[in-house]
């Protein structure tokens, strides 16, 4: 099988190009895109890539694979392969740092904007703070982020403006934060998101929701902060 | 909290509520318009200017007037803050769209009120 990859060496090369391997791919099995990747390695020791757990749980190898983000150990070649052709990009809109691997800055900063940790400014109970069925069921589909920036990567708002504009990721989690009852600063969260860019880029194009390899809804959750916001506001 | 000055209302909600509104607005004015075009079994220019003589439809056309310069100040404001990356453009861009929005709504008033 044919697999081009992007490829830059900040230090060697002048500028970026992509590189064309031929992978032999065992017969009859349906490998993961990291697999691949793993076969590209023995032939060329010299491709960059992240990887750690292998199994979707701790989100280093987000990758373009033909076009579409998402994370390489749990794609199978069945479902990104067009015409025995894989083309390997790293995350659009970040730097690349070299080959497929790019500068998340960006990504965490705005992550780190919507203060991702519970706020309270109640004393602390003597064990834990307590939290009822119904609130705890609030946080599913929130909670389960592992921040592999496949979604901001591929929202065009966030290209445009990834210095204003916080991205689906950052705002789930904003939206994480804002609907915990144990959480005691709703009102400065909601002050802090109140303006033209950190929520409002959001044009519901929904890339986010399509390439999220948790299945998570971020759109959904912005939706929820804007009517908070409005609440607010009218 | 990210500032900025030349946005409508230098707020998110406020922006984002006038645009939902003003197209609302526009699209009611527009459905009118259809719908006297359709239901009018002939339209000559006394009909025409009877329509526009009506205090009621004076307002309702200011009103979109005002509803279309609101909606295109934010489309456009919007638009200028994706794609214009630099500012001395993107200011003279924003100065260009608000003169014209300026013009063309006294231009209304002027031809709202001299019919
Ligand atoms: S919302 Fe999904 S795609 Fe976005 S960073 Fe979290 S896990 Fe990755």
């Amino acid at each position: 099988m044919l697999v081009s990859v992007y490829r830059y060496n900040p230090d060697k090369d002048e500028a970026p190009f992509m590189q064309d391997i031929e992978v032999n791919i065992p017969e009859g099995r349906d490998l993961m895109v990291l697999d691949v990747l793993g076969l590209i390695k023995e032939i060329d020791p010299s491709v960059a890539y992240r990887r750690a757990c292998r199994e979707g749980v701790c989100g280093s190898d987000g990758l373009n694979m033909n076009g579409r983000n998402g994370l390489a150990c749990i794609t199978p070649m069945s479902e990104v392969v067009k015409n025995n052709k894989l083309v390997i990009r790293p995350l659009p809109g970040l730097p690349v740092i070299r080959d497929l691997v790019v500068d998340m800055g960006m990504f965490y900063k705005q992550y780190e904007k919507i203060k991702p940790y519970l706020l309270n400014d109640t004393p602390p109970p003597a064990i834990e703070r307590l939290q009822s069925l119904e609130d705890r069921d609030k946080l599913d589909g929130l909670y389960e982020c592992i921040l592999c920036a496949c979604c901001s990567t591929a929202c065009p708002s966030f290209w445009w403006n990834p210095d204003k504009f916080v991205g689906p990721s950052g705002l789930l989690q904003a939206y994480r934060f804002l609907i915990d009852s144990r959480d005691t600063a709703t009102a400065e969260r909601l002050a802090e998101l109140d303006d033209p860019f950190s929520v409002f880029r959001c044009r519901g194009i929904m890339n986010c929701v399509s390439v999220c390899p948790k299945g998570l809804n971020p759109t959904k959750a912005i939706g929820h902060i804007r009517n908070m916001l409005l609440q607010r506001a009218t | 909290m990210v500032a900025s000055v030349t946005s409508l209302g230098r707020s998110g909600v406020y922006d984002w509520l006038v645009q939902r509104v003003s197209a609302i607005v526009l699209a009611v004015y527009f459905v009118f318009l259809l719908g006297f075009f359709a239901f009018s079994s002939e339209i000559t220019y006394e009909i025409w200017k009877g329509l526009f003589s009506q205090g009621w439809m004076k307002i309702f056309s200011l009103m979109a007037l005002a509803a279309l310069g609101a909606h295109a100040w934010v489309g456009m404001w919007t638009v200028s803050t994706d794609y214009l990356k630099n500012g001395v453009t993107r200011f003279i861009f924003q100065a260009v769209c608000g003169g014209t929005m300026f013009v063309y709504f006294v231009w209304g008033v002027q031809i709202l009120w001299g019919l």
